[in-house]
């Protein structure tokens, strides 16, 4: 498959580049939503009109009520997402908790993915147990209790864990917390009793919560696909997720890259175009290198997930380790090549940097991912 | 079964009845490669059954047309050819500055006379090319270059000096951007071909940080080369005085060649072939990680860049992105590998190392981010023409 898109993904990402910047701009939704302290970090009206545009349920089977597409399509959305800084739970719901219901059964698809495809519903995901990601140690347990499960444990970084109608939950069913088998992955609702959120706001301005789970009582049709048969589950929904991170990123390394090299075709000093220095030029054209490279990395990673390869979680983190990279030094030269007002908070640069900072973060950072990366090769 | 399969079998016949054994193993030594020419002799007899059979399919340049030597397949056959060729780890039959450079040149501005009889003989390995650009004086600003043909006529008589030019002493002629107008910086190039042989042409060799080199110094003292070799076969290529658009036509696909094989062999992880050396230093081994996420996604970028240009997408400049990062990464990959080899790398002369591979070739990659465009000279080209930064 060659590596650009194909005339219906690049009509995908015309429409998709039009929408979001018309509807999903910074100043429509994320300075909006922050500046009145939403306590949900994104607009409910614009993950409906996500909806209408069929971006929801895009990864959804179409037997299923879905689109049926890809992650080379999925990761069109997020680009622009990430070009916007648009805060929305497409992410967490639409990719991560969409790949996890893939395995549940028909009665599950049915409680949750009518209300997903509408926009009506949100879904997080809790995996990460400390403050770095690392998901070969879980020790979230769920205990047997009647004909369901009892669950026990804290959840951190879990992304509009406060908003969810549905939460997907990485617990162990048996073994210790580093075995590789024993997860069960459980689809946990809104009203289940004994689950509280400490809700926090992050650096850029979205809401995580630390979620405990104090003798969670579920029941057995919370089981997503088989009783300690979830570390497949799991593997497949990071997959997608880290993927999916990684376009998010691309899409903000661009925006960045974008208004920065713009600044410099505008901004006067010493009577010239500062654009005018090589030494700013060739930082640029690095820059710009990076973001190609990354850029490439990423619809390769997409190609090989779509087309069930092999080697999809070697490129998976190759693609989410480099647009780390990639995007971290977008945002860093954006702020340094604007100068002052590239540290004051009306410029949408320093946004840029936040956004970066999180994502990076989530599911995994860079030097996770380098690291798996030596691991997956062998050395 | 769809044509280009039906080629695939057949391609797949032909390479397994035509390519002796010893021709799959990989290239160890300058005489493993073949340059052609005059006074081309060959290794083996499988070197030379190899080259005369892909010759007479016209497979030394597959995609070029059957009337100059070439086999006429289209890119998607010439790709199933080259996969083909890979898969069995074919030599190429035929290497040469005649294929990669001045051919395309041909196709591209030359006369129909020019093909027939400059085609054919690099098609057919009968005359080796070398390229004479670079000066003493006249690097990154090549087009300052001072060697200077003063019009006789139907000839030029050439003086001057040429630099880097690679296999000069064992070239049977050679391409040349010789200065035919002094008034006109860019207009007043003309790119020239000539033959090594003529009075007044001499040679000597460069040697580098790394050792010896296919690398020469070329002198031109009163050559005289003729306007013409007859009919229809001009002694330059495009018109007199616009050889500068030649030039940079074949720069392009120069960087472009380069950014296609850059970052080295990028099928292997590098940590992994480290790591069988011995025990990896945990910082070391976290910087081949890094390495082998900046190789594989650079892998993905050419990738993306070969696709791009076969359907006329991508950014025209792209070449140079590509040349940048590639030769970039290059010279890192082989940092690591001498870090990874220890106090063994360093050897110059051992058996162990067959005389000192290792450290020179990451010599060698040096030169990677200066030849063919140094490395600032493509952020400078990236910044203006893809970025659109003003002025300079």
């Amino acid at each position: 498959m060659a590596l650009y898109h194909d005339d219906d993904q690049a009509m995908l990402a015309d429409s998709a580049r039009g929408f979001m910047a018309e509807e999903g701009n910074i100043a429509k939704q994320l300075r909006h939503w922050r500046d009145r302290d939403c306590k949900d970090g994104f607009g409910h009206d614009l993950w409906k009109q996500m909806a209408e545009m069929g971006f929801t349920g895009m990864l959804v089977d179409e037997d299923d009520g879905g689109l049926g597409m890809g992650h080379v399509e999925a990761g069109i959305v997020l680009e622009e997402i990430g070009r916007n800084l648009t805060p929305s739970p497409f992410l967490t719901s639409s990719v991560l908790a969409a790949t996890a219901l893939k395995h549940g059964s028909a009665d599950m698809k049915g409680r949750y993915l009518p209300g997903l495809i509408e926009g009506e519903s949100v879904f997080a995901v809790a995996i990460d147990e400390s403050t770095k990601h690392r998901p070969s140690h879980i020790s979230t347990k769920a205990e047997k209790s009647g004909n369901g499960f009892k669950l026990s444990g804290t959840k951190t970084f879990v992304i509009h864990g406060a908003s969810a109608d549905m939460m997907v939950v990485a617990a162990r069913t048996s073994g210790s917390a580093d075995d590789k088998d024993g997860i069960t992955l459980f689809a946990v609702p809104k009203d289940a009793g004994g689950m509280s959120h400490d809700s926090v706001r992050l650096v850029d301005s979205s809401m995580a919560t630390h979620t405990k789970f104090d003798g969670v009582e579920l029941d057995g049709d919370a089981v997503i696909g088989e009783v300690d048969g979830g570390r497949e589950i799991l593997d497949a929904m990071l997959m997608a997720g880290r993927v999916g991170a990684a376009a998010e990123g691309v899409g903000v390394a661009s925006g960045a890259m974008d208004i920065t090299v713009d600044y410099l075709k505008q901004r006067k000093q010493f009577g010239k175009v500062i654009g005018e220095f090589q030494a700013l030029q060739h930082r640029a054209a690095h820059l710009y290198s990076e973001v190609e490279i990354a850029r490439a990395a990423t619809i390769k990673a997409q190609q090989l997930l779509d087309g069930g390869s092999e080697r999809a979680d070697l490129m998976a983190s190759v693609a989410k380790a480099k647009v780390a990279k990639a995007a971290g030094l977008a945002v860093r030269e954006g702020v340094q090549m604007h100068g002052g007002i590239g540290m004051t908070d009306e410029y949408d640069i320093g946004l840029y940097m936040k956004r970066d900072r999180a994502l990076a973060e989530f599911l995994g950072d860079a030097y996770f991912h380098a690291g798996r990366v030596a691991e997956l090769s062998g050395y | 079964m769809s044509d280009l399969e039906a080629f695939r079998q057949e391609t797949r016949k032909w390479l397994e009845a035509n390519c002796p054994p010893e021709m799959r193993e990989p290239v160890r030594g300058d005489d493993d490669v073949y340059w052609g020419g005059r006074n081309a002799t060959f290794k083996n007899d499988a070197q030379k059954a190899w080259f005369e059979a892909c010759r007479d399919k016209g497979y030394t340049v597959p995609s070029w047309p059957k009337e100059y030597g070439g086999a006429g397949l289209s890119p998607a056959e010439a790709k199933v050819l080259r996969e083909e060729m890979s898969r069995i780890d074919a030599r190429p039959p035929l290497s040469s500055f005649g294929i990669w450079m001045l051919g395309p040149a041909l196709l591209h501005f030359g006369t129909e006379g020019q093909k027939k009889r400059f085609l054919n003989e690099i098609a057919r390995g009968e005359i080796r090319w070398c390229q004479g650009y670079s000066e003493p004086g006249s690097g990154s600003d090549l087009v300052s270059m001072q060697t200077f043909g003063e019009d006789k006529g139907d000839h030029w008589i050439v003086n001057g000096q040429k630099i880097w030019t690679s296999y000069a002493d064992q070239a049977d002629w050679i391409f040349c951007l010789v200065r035919t107008d002094k008034t006109n910086k860019y207009q007043g190039i003309t790119f020239m071909l000539f033959d090594m042989a003529s009075d007044g042409v001499s040679t000597k060799p460069i040697k580098l940080i790394s050792g010896y080199s296919p690398f020469c110094e070329t002198f031109m003292d009163d050559v005289k080369v003729p306007k013409s070799y007859g009919e229809d076969i001009p002694g330059y290529v495009g018109e007199i005085n616009r050889g500068w658009d030649v030039a940079k036509y074949l720069l392009g696909h120069e960087r472009e060649m380069i950014s296609a094989t850059g970052g080295g062999d990028r099928a292997t992880s590098l940590g992994a072939s480290a790591a069988r050396q011995g025990e990896l230093d945990p910082v070391l081994r976290a910087e081949l990680a890094l390495f082998d996420v900046d190789a594989l996604a650079f892998t993905a970028m050419s990738e993306k860049f070969l696709d791009e240009v076969k359907v006329g997408k991508g950014h025209p400049a792209q070449p140079n992105m590509l040349k940048y990062a590639g030769t970039e990464l290059n010279k890192r990959r082989h940092e690591l590998m001498m870090s990874a080899g220890g106090s063994r790398s360093l050897e110059w002369e051992s058996e162990e190392t067959e005389g000192g591979k290792p450290s020179r070739a990451w010599l060698r990659t040096k030169a990677n981010s200066i030849e063919g465009g140094t490395s600032e000279v493509m952020l400078n080209v990236i910044s203006k023409r893809i970025l659109e930064l003003p002025g300079g």
